[in-house]
Order: C-alpha cells, then sequence, then structure tokens
C-alpha cells in the first residue's frame, strides 16, 4: 500500500505529521465548520475531536459510476479536504486511489471488515445493477450485489455518494436496461447518507465525512436521507439569479440580449425550481462558478429521474406516452377544443330531438305574457 | 292540459353559494397565475431587476389564493355534515338504488338525448342529479391533487406548519419535477370540467326552465307542486303573508 496506515492515530496527528501547521489545522476547522452550517462557537468541538478522534477506517466500493464523485472529492477546494479522503480517513479500499491490486487489495478490505466490524463507514459510489443475476457490474469475479451487501454487513452507516448511489442516475435512465438500483433499495437495515448530485461537491463531501468524525453521528437528515445541512433548500433559493426571475426578465434563448443580460434561465429549461442542492452558495471549483453562473440552467443533477425529465432546455416536457412532441399544454389544448366542438354539436343535436318540449313551453310562455294584466 | 304550479324549493343555502363563487373566482385565479407561472410571457427590457417584482407578485397571487381556495373547501366540507339535504355528502355518491337508476335516467335523457316513454316528475333532480354529483366528487379529487401537490411544492418556502404538514409529498413522489408536471396536468382538469359544468348548467335551464342558473344566485329552484306533500307547502299556511307567495310563480298552464 503507500501509506502505512495507522488507525490508531488521530486526524489531528496525522494532519500535523504531513507537515501542516497548527494554524493551518485550525484554519481548516473553521473553514469545514462554516461549510457544515454550524455555529461559530462549533469551531472548537470540531477541532477538539480531530484531535482526539482516531481515524476511522472507510471501505469506499465502486460499481456502476464514472467516478466524477471521487474526483469531485479529490478537487475540492482546500488542501486538507483531499488529504481527508486521501490519507486522513484511513481508505482501506478504494478501486481508483489505492496502491493494492488483486489479491491483495481484497485481502485487505477482507481485514478491515473483520478487524473493524460494526465500525467502518462503507461509502458506495455507483448504482448496484440487479438485472441477469448482476452480470454488468462484476469486480474480484463477484457481482456488485454480493459485494456490497458483504460490506455493508458490518458497517456502522452507509454513504451513498452521487445519484448513482442515491437514484439510479444515468443507467437508471429509461429503459434501465441493466436494472441498476440505488443502495437504499438493497440495504434497508443501515443508517445510510445520500449525498445525490452529479457529482456532489467535493466541500460537501469532506463536510459529511467531517461530521461524522466531530460528532460521531450521523448529520441531520431530511425525509429522504439527505443532510439537511446542504440539501434544504433548491438552488433557486440561493441562486444570484433569482432577482431577474421576481422581476419576471427571463432569457428566452441562449444567445438573445436577455441572456447576455443575465436575465434568469427560467424559460430556457432551468431546473433550479426544483433541485434541491447547495450550488448556489457553496459552488464549484474552489467557489468559482456554478452551471447557471457560466449562463447554463440547472440540469437537476441531484434530482431523481433527471434524466428522465425530459430535455434540459424546456420548461416542460413531453409526457410519457403521447409522442415526444406533445406537451400537457398541447394536449389539453387539443382536449378542451375537441370538447368545446362536441358541447356544440349537443347543443345542436338538444335543440333539434327536444324542439317539441320546447316550443310548446315557448308557446305556453307567449300565451301567458298575452293574458299578463298590467 | 293539467296546470303546472311550480313552487320556491330553497335548495342551495347561503353557505353553499358564498362557497360556489369563492370557489369560481379562486380556480380562475389560481388557473390564470398558474399557467403564467408556467410559461411566463417574454419581456424584452433593458430593465433591471430591482425595478420591478411582477412575477413574484403573480407568484404571491397564486399562494395566497391557494389558501383561501383550501379554507374555502374545508368549509365546504364541514357543510356537508350540517347542510340541507341537497348538500350533504350522501347527495354526492349513489348509494341508493334511486340514485344508481337516475344516472341511467340523466345519461339516457341528457346526455344521449332520448326521450323518457312516461313523464314521471320524479326524475328530475332537485338538487345535484345523479351524474353531476359524481362530476363533482371527480372535481373534488382534482381539487386534492391540486391541494396536495401545491401545498407540497409550497412547504418548502414556508415555516408555517400548514404547508409544512405536506412535506412528504415531494420526496412520495421522488421529486419537485413530477409533483410540478402532476399540479400542471391537473389544472387542465380544471378547465374542461368548468367547460362541462356550465354547458349543462345552460342546458338545464334552457331544457327545464326551473331557474337552475339562477338557483345558484338566489338559491331556490322551481318544483312542480305535486312533487311536495300538500301540508309541506309553506305557501299556504296561514302566515303566508310574510311568505311570498305572488301569482308569477304559478304559472296557469293550457
Ligand atoms: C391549494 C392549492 C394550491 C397551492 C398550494 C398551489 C401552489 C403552487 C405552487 C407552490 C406552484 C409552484 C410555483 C413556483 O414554484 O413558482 C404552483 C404552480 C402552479 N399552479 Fe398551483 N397551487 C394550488 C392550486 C392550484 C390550482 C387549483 C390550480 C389550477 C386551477 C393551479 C395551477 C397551477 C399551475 C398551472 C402551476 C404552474 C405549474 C408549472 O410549473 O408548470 N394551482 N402552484
Ligand atoms: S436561473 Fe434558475 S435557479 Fe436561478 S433564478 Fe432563474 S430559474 Fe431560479
Amino acid at each position: 500500500m503507500a501509506f502505512e496506515r495507522n488507525t490508531q492515530e488521530t486526524y489531528y496527528d496525522s494532519i500535523i505529521k504531513q507537515g501542516y501547521s497548527r494554524r493551518d489545522f485550525m484554519k481548516f476547522a473553521t473553514y469545514i465548520a462554516a461549510y457544515m452550517g454550524l455555529e461559530t462557537t462549533m469551531i472548537g468541538q470540531v477541532a477538539k475531536s480531530l484531535e482526539t478522534t482516531f481515524r476511522i477506517p472507510v471501505i469506499w466500493e465502486h460499481f456502476q459510476e464514472c467516478t466524477c464523485c471521487s474526483e469531485s472529492f479529490i478537487r475540492s477546494d482546500h488542501p486538507i479536504v483531499s488529504d481527508i479522503i486521501l490519507d486522513k480517513i484511513s481508505l482501506d479500499y478504494t478501486l481508483t486511489l489505492m496502491a493494492a491490486s488483486g489479491h491483495q487489495a481484497e485481502a485487505a478490505k477482507h481485514a478491515t471488515m473483520e478487524k473493524h466490524k460494526g465500525e467502518y463507514i462503507l461509502c458506495v459510489e455507483g448504482s448496484v445493477p440487479l438485472g441477469d443475476d448482476g452480470n454488468y457490474c462484476c469486480i474480484a469475479g463477484r457481482s456488485a450485489k454480493d459485494i456490497l451487501i458483504e460490506a455493508a454487513e458490518g458497517a456502522k452507516a452507509i454513504i451513498a455518494w452521487g445519484s448513482c448511489a442515491c437514484n439510479g442516475c444515468v443507467q437508471a435512465a429509461y429503459p434501465n436496461p441493466t436494472k441498476a438500483t440505488p443502495i437504499h433499495k438493497i440495504i434497508k437495515d443501515k443508517p445510510i447518507i445520500k449525498v445525490p448530485g452529479c457529482p456532489p461537491i467535493g466541500e460537501v463531501m469532506a463536510g459529511i465525512i467531517v461530521h461524522l468524525i466531530t460528532f460521531d453521528r450521523l448529520p441531520e437528515l431530511d425525509n429522504i436521507g439527505r443532510p439537511k445541512a446542504f440539501y434544504a433548500k433548491r438552488v433557486h433559493d440561493s441562486c444570484y439569479r433569482r432577482p431577474y426571475y421576481d422581476a419576471g426578465l427571463f432569457a428566452e434563448s441562449f444567445d438573445d440580449q436577455n441572456a447576455k443580460e443575465g436575465y434568469c434561465l427560467y424559460k430556457v429549461g432551468c431546473r433550479g425550481p426544483m433541485t434541491y442542492n447547495s450550488c448556489g452558495t457553496i459552488r464549484w471549483n474552489n467557489g468559482v462558478s456554478f452551471p447557471i453562473q457560466s449562463g447554463h440552467g440547472c440540469i437537476g443533477c441531484s434530482e431523481e429521474d433527471f434524466w428522465d425529465n425530459g430535455p434540459f432546455y424546456e420548461r416542460l416536457t413531453g409526457l410519457a406516452g403521447f409522442g415526444i412532441e406533445s406537451s400537457a399544454d398541447t394536449i389539453g389544448k387539443v382536449a378542451a377544443g375537441v370538447l368545446a366542438g362536441g358541447l356544440a354539436a349537443h347543443a345542436i343535436a338538444a335543440n333539434v330531438t327536444k324542439r317539441k318540449e320546447l316550443s310548446d313551453r315557448i308557446r305556453r310562455g307567449k300565451a301567458n305574457e298575452k293574458k299578463f294584466e298590467s | 292540459m293539467r296546470s303546472k304550479n311550480y313552487k320556491r324549493v330553497y335548495v342551495w343555502e347561503l353557505p353553499v353559494r358564498i362557497f360556489h363563487w369563492i370557489n369560481v373566482l379562486c380556480i380562475t385565479v389560481l388557473a390564470t397565475t398558474g399557467f403564467i407561472i408556467a410559461d411566463p410571457p417574454a419581456i424584452l427590457s433593458g430593465a433591471e431587476a430591482s425595478e420591478s417584482y411582477w412575477f413574484g407578485t403573480v407568484r404571491f397571487i397564486h399562494f395566497a389564493t391557494a389558501y383561501i381556495f383550501f379554507f374555502n373547501m374545508l368549509l365546504r366540507i364541514y357543510w356537508a355534515f350540517v347542510g340541507n339535504r341537497f348538500a350533504n355528502w350522501k347527495a354526492f355518491l349513489p348509494f341508493s338504488r334511486k340514485m344508481r337508476k337516475n344516472i341511467l335516467h340523466v345519461l339516457k335523457i341528457d346526455i344521449l338525448l332520448m326521450h323518457d316513454k312516461t313523464n314521471d316528475v320524479r326524475n328530475i333532480s332537485v338538487g345535484h342529479n345523479s351524474v353531476a354529483a359524481l362530476s363533482y366528487v371527480a372535481l373534488f379529487i382534482v381539487a386534492v391533487v391540486q391541494v396536495i401537490t401545491g401545498f407540497g411544492l409550497y412547504a418548502d418556502n414556508s415555516g408555517w406548519w400548514l404547508p409544512d404538514l405536506f412535506s412528504w409529498v415531494v420526496p412520495l413522489f421522488g421529486g419537485d419535477f413530477m409533483v410540478r408536471t402532476i399540479h400542471h396536468v391537473a389544472t387542465w382538469f380544471f378547465i374542461l370540467f368548468t367547460l362541462i359544468h356550465v354547458y349543462l348548467v345552460f342546458y338545464h335551464d334552457w331544457l327545464e326552465g326551473r331557474g337552475e342558473v339562477s338557483s345558484m344566485f338566489g338559491g331556490y329552484k322551481f318544483v312542480q307542486e305535486d312533487r311536495l306533500t300538500t301540508e309541506d307547502i309553506e305557501d299556504l299556511n296561514e302566515n303566508s303573508e310574510e311568505m311570498e307567495s305572488t301569482p308569477a310563480e304559478t304559472s296557469p298552464s293550457s
């Protein structure tokens, strides 16, 4: 293995050993506490627990995925953030980053699973194909499903990284040929933290890990299992173009004057109003930008089924089963038109078939009018 | 020929009428503002965002009206338990054999425009006819869908417990996108319902001449005297001075 890993070392010890100063460490504690949405008074607690807790062993499984989650994590802003994953959390098994391979790697994983049973954190990146006995994704001769069930057995908690692990992402898009399945549909008896996004923001990933370390319990989750600190708000609620939305100033196409003015991208398909994520506040690439800031609408990558929710550049999309071109509104308009025609025809038919009753009544009415006294 | 004496019957009580017109207003406002929210008009202007808030206002109107729509609906549900027999919840579902027979009758006479062989006045409904009643049940279900999806979308914008009661909705459907799509599609059902509903009201008014249209304003419909038991006819009571009993109400017939 690349690094000598010692789980009996505290986070602080290993950060200092790496050559960071105490000042760097305190800066990191402050920075990550801010991302986690903690009050400033909690910074001390974050620093304290990093100083006193031993590194938790982590097994990181890769199934049907593209590794963008790992990429996002190791590219996150603060150097200690990526160090946390590369070194500090004692990552005992991860296909992408470990130096070991083959039997050696599998043996290391099993050693961790036995030695730290009930203590290790299982991180899962990717979905699990259940189609054809799980043959679409095999590692070391075993199916992803088997591997997941085995690794989940002794895990203290599971982190489902990215949309693949949380909702299946692109491989689960219609018609989902491999029956790609998110983790929570397979493992039911362990706490699962869902961190959706394609990929999730690196700082969000780090924040969640530090939360686990600092408080030794799961961060507060919403009712579908996402940490509230990062997924409680829609992108729309923290979008800097929001004033244009409220003012009703919209770009109509990507090359019009309104787009150049920086108007809201709602009408060119922005999914910000339907997407729960922190892109508007934390942003990407060291806080440099995020899609909307770069002139492209949000595609809703942290939402379930976002691939099936139609073209990214349209507000309302076709309804399944009615052909690609027909939106709900076209169907509605046609239905209303047909109905209005039908009602008109009915009105005519009613006057024809009931003409006797009608003419009788009209005659009686006229007769009464003649008899009217004053 | 027998004379058709029409009697005034109080069918729609004041709370029912108030509910009806508030409901009309709310649905109109909600559908209009909703469609604007779904597809706002293109405005080309060099304005700065700080100068205007019209889209925010449209959304505000939608949400405020949604509350009125919702509370109005709750009041109507309450009235379905304390109101008169025409407003009662039992009037809406075909519990009795008579109501089920009435469904067939309405389908034959009013939808397929056939003719009655015998002229039985009891076939003409005084409150809702049984088919119309079913259409209101359907509308109620769509309204519930609209309330659930609407407040589901709204829950996260609000700190109040009432919208928060609906915070289970979005997770249930997997995300806002699905919820918004349902909310949008359901709007079309209101429009289709309104077309049919308004047409049939005019149809009954025109073909039966019993004050169908005005009944939702004044509350009265006109019913042939032989449908009422004589001791119940208010106009014949001694204190009839207080009651309106004008000759215009009885239509001497040929
Ligand atoms: C209790 C009732 C209702 C509530 C709480 C409610 C709430 C909402 C909310 C929160 C939105 C999303 C707006 C946004 O994100 O900017 C919305 C959109 C909309 N509402 Fe309602 N609404 C209600 C009833 C109705 C009714 C009765 C109708 C139609 C008759 C309607 C039609 C629409 C339409 C067409 C949209 C646009 C949907 C889209 O984005 O495509 N709403 N409503
Ligand atoms: S660009 Fe998207 S997220 Fe931003 S205000 Fe417009 S619709 Fe909302």
